[in-house]
This record gives structure tokens, sequence and C-alpha cells, in this order.
């Protein structure tokens, strides 16, 4: 999408903050070891920004919006998500 | 139609003609009279604007900040410690592309308390990213109130139009009225890009992340450097209609000068006089008048000034732990110039002490004498 830089910074469409992509906030990625992971969904329901994907018996990160807060490895009972630090 | 007027009446005038929809504002010497001459048009129906009386200064800028981004043509007016309390929300209007004018009569700040003409107050708000004029009789004040709608309209940047304490606030002129329909043909309704409408709902005052920040600030300095190209139309065209034009400075008896006395305001009148005698007496001296101060008129400033062996700089204003605010823009401009003057650093006619013409020819002539500029500001009259 082009972006405009509109004097004032004035938001002329609202409803538009799904496209304010926040991923790149992170310092620490949450990465998933699949093998280790027993489905347990509590990353899903404890994630702050709604970045974990659950698809029939899937589970993945949008990394488009996740801060990488390490909430979801901290809860995670089977330790499968790794936190891993950003390259620049 | 000529009128005499006071300065202050003559901004009144010219917000009148500009047909300016809202005015919010508090009373402060020496701007009071601006609007209540204001508030008398609105209740006589000669204005068909929103008058609002708010609790203080600030709350004078954030009224006007949210009716112009309603879409409003918006004035204010203060003074001194009026000014230094808008401060936070100058930044805003700014920041908020909000085409504002205000007229600022220059008063020196306190303690000790004074209500007398000194600059400081409006130099102090340089970096607000406010258009500034500096006007030297109540006929330019007039004008430029005119001329500041439209540019700023233009641009999208708030201006400050400033005129002395008293020197011409206070002062009966005889000042040519432009006729409405002339205004009107120069001046067209505003007509706002965004503006706050229920109907069609926008977000005003958002966040931005740093990547975004620094672009929004970089088309802030692109509007003022463009500022400059419309500033010099709108002085164009408004010398088409009413046969008035005024320029960024002005050179008075600047060819062949070995010395330029650089000022703005009332001190540039009482300075002409001066320059004439010494130019009688075959003293080769000249003037630059400073009218516009942001965007500052670095071209014409070179222009002027180069060949001169050196420069003196009338300041009304002092920045304390420098010199002269005037003096640093002045050499600012000059340093990176192949053949520059020496340029001087004077300090004057604050807290409204009398510019005579004898206090601006010790100037000249202790500029003459001096073989190099001394690194402080050299201070001029008063009792010490």
């Amino acid at each position: 999408m082009k972006r405009e830089y509109i004097r004032g910074g004035v938001i002329h469409n609202s409803g538009n903050s799904v496209i304010f992509k926040t991923g790149g906030w992170r310092v620490f990625r949450p990465v998933i070891d699949q093998s280790m992971c027993n489905r347990c969904k509590l990353c899903y329901w404890y994630c702050p920004d709604n970045t974990i994907i659950w698809e029939e018996d899937n589970v993945g990160i949008n990394y488009e919006y996740c801060k990488g807060c390490g909430i979801c490895a901290h809860e995670c009972p089977k330790s499968a998500i790794q936190m891993e630090r950003e390259k620049l | 139609m000529i009128k005499v007027m006071i300065g202050n009446h003559a901004v009144s005038y010219g917000v009148m003609l500009s047909r300016v929809q809202v005015i919010p504002a508090y009373p402060i010497t020496p701007q009071t009279s601006i609007v209540e001459e204001l508030s008398e048009f609105c209740a006589d129906g000669h204005l068909n604007a929103r008058f609002i009386k708010v609790e203080s200064e600030h709350s004078a800028m954030a009224c006007c900040i949210g009716a112009s981004a309603a879409g409003a043509r918006t004035f204010t007016a203060t003074s001194s410690q009026g000014l230094a309390l808008m401060h936070e929300m100058l930044h805003w209007a700014t920041g908020a592309r909000l085409p504002i004018v205000m007229a600022n009569v220059n008063r020196a700040l306190g303690p000790p308390w004074n209500i007398w003409n000194d600059q400081t107050d409006s130099l102090s708000q340089r970096d607000t990213g406010w258009l500034q004029f500096y006007c030297e009789s109540n006929q330019e004040v007039l004008d430029t109130v005119i001329q500041s709608f439209k540019i700023s309209e233009e641009v999208l940047l708030p201006t400050m139009l400033v005129l002395d304490a008293f020197f011409l606030s206070h002062t009966a002129e005889a000042v040519d009225v432009p006729d409405a329909q002339d205004v009107d043909r120069y001046l067209p309704r505003y007509q706002a890009r965004y503006r706050l409408d229920v109907d069609n709902p926008h977000s005003f005052g958002n966040l931005a992340t740093p990547e975004y920040y620094q672009g929004f600030r970089n088309k802030i300095q692109d509007d003022m450097i463009r500022a400059r190209t419309v500033a010099k139309k709108a002085d164009e065209d408004f010398e088409s209609i009413f046969h008035r034009s005024y320029g960024f400075t002005e050179a008075y008896q600047c060819e062949g000068a070995d010395l330029i006395l650089v000022t703005s305001g009332t001190v540039v009148s009482t300075s002409r006089i001066v320059i004439d005698e010494l130019r009688k007496e075959g003293r080769k001296v000249g003037l630059l008048k400073i009218r516009m101060f942001r965007p500052f008129p670095f071209d014409d400033v070179i222009g002027a000034l180069k060949d001169a062996k050196k420069v003196a700089v009338l300041d009304r204003a002092i920045s304390f732990g420098h010199s002269g605010i005037f003096a640093q823009e002045i050499m600012s401009a000059m340093y990176n110039q192949p053949s520059k003057p020496l340029i001087y650093s004077y300090i004057t006619g604050l807290g409204g002490l009398d510019v005579t013409p004898r206090i601006i020819t010790d100037i000249i002539n202790d500029a003459c004498e001096r073989d190099i500029p001394p690194q402080e500001s050299i201070w001029i009259g008063g009792k010490s």
C-alpha cells in the first residue's frame, strides 16, 4: 500500500489499524518446536496480541503482529516455545 | 478609505476584512484593544464570527486549534507572558498543520514587571514552526494580517504577525482600509482538505512511530521553505490589487554602503531618518529592514550585506548567554559566504527604552570605530 504523509498526521480512513504492522517492535522471536507441542492451546489463550494462529490442529505465529513479549514461551507446559534474539 | 487608527485597530480591521470565523481570546496589555474592537465588530454584526472568551492564553490557542481543525478561519492575539503561556500549543498548531493567524504585540517579559516594547517574547518562539512577520507601520500591520491568511492557508502553517507595543499598538496613523470586495477577491474562503466533521469522520492528533515522525517534521520544513515562494507571490498579488507591497526585507541606501544597520519593527522608521542625515554628511551607511523572520530570507539578507565592510545589528531582544537574536541569525546566514562583513551585535530598547536617533547614531559610530567586533553584545542606552 502506498503511504502518504498527510499533513498533521490526519488519518482520513478509519478502521485501518490492520495495516499497521507492529512485529518490528520485537526483540525476541518465539519459535515453536512442533515435535514437542502437545496442542494444549494455552499459548493461544494467553497471547495478548492474538498472534497465535490455530488452524485445525496446526499452531503457528503471526510475526507481523507478535511483539515478542514471551508470555507464550513462559506458559508452555512442554517448553516447546523458545525465544530467539532477532537479528538486525 | 483612509481612516486614522491605532496599530491594534489596524489588526482588528485586517481580521474583519479577512472574514475570520472564530476568535478565541484572552486579554493582556497591550494587545487587549485588538480583541475589544473585534468583539464589538461581532456584537454589531460587522463581522460574522464566533467570539469565544476563554480562561487563559493556553486555552485561547487550544480553542484556535479546535476551530481551525474544524475548518474555520481562526485568529487570536496576545503579548508577552500570554504568548509564553501558549508555547506548548504553538508547537501543536504547527504539527497539526493548522493555518491559524495570530497578532503578537511585542512586550517585555517579567519580572521585573514591564508592559512596554521588547521583542524577546516572539523571538523566543522562533523554533515553534510559525511564520513570523515584523511590521513597521499600521498600514503594514493591516495588510500583513490579510497576507498572513493567504500564505498560511496555502502552506498549512500558522503565522504570527508582530507589532511593537505602544509605538504601533497605541499610536494612531492614517491607514488606507481596503475595500471588502477587493479583499474577498484576494482571499477566498478557506477550504480545509480534512476537517472535524461528524458526517465524514477522520482521526486527528495521531501517534507517529519514529520511522514516520521524522517524515512529518521534514514535511513541515519543506513547506516552510515553500512559504518563501508563496509569500513572495502573495505580496505580488497584493500589490496588483492594492498597490502596496513589502518584500521580505527592505534595503535602504545599501548601494555602496560600507556599514549597514540591520533592524526590525518601528526602529526601522527612526533609522531611516538617521541614515538620511548621515548620508547628507557623506557617510557611506545603509539600512536593512528585516520583515520576514521565519522562514528566514537568506537570499535577500546575503544579497544586501555581502559587499558591506561592517554590519551593525540592533536587537530589541537578548538571548542570555549568547547575543542579540537577530544578530545570531545574520551571523549564521553570512558565515559560509566567501566575502562577508564584520558583524556587531547591539542591544538596546529593552522594556520600551526609547531608541532615539541619538542612540542609533551612537551605534553606527561605535561600529565604525571598532576594528573587531567583540564576542559579547554591546549594550547601549538606559541607566546603568
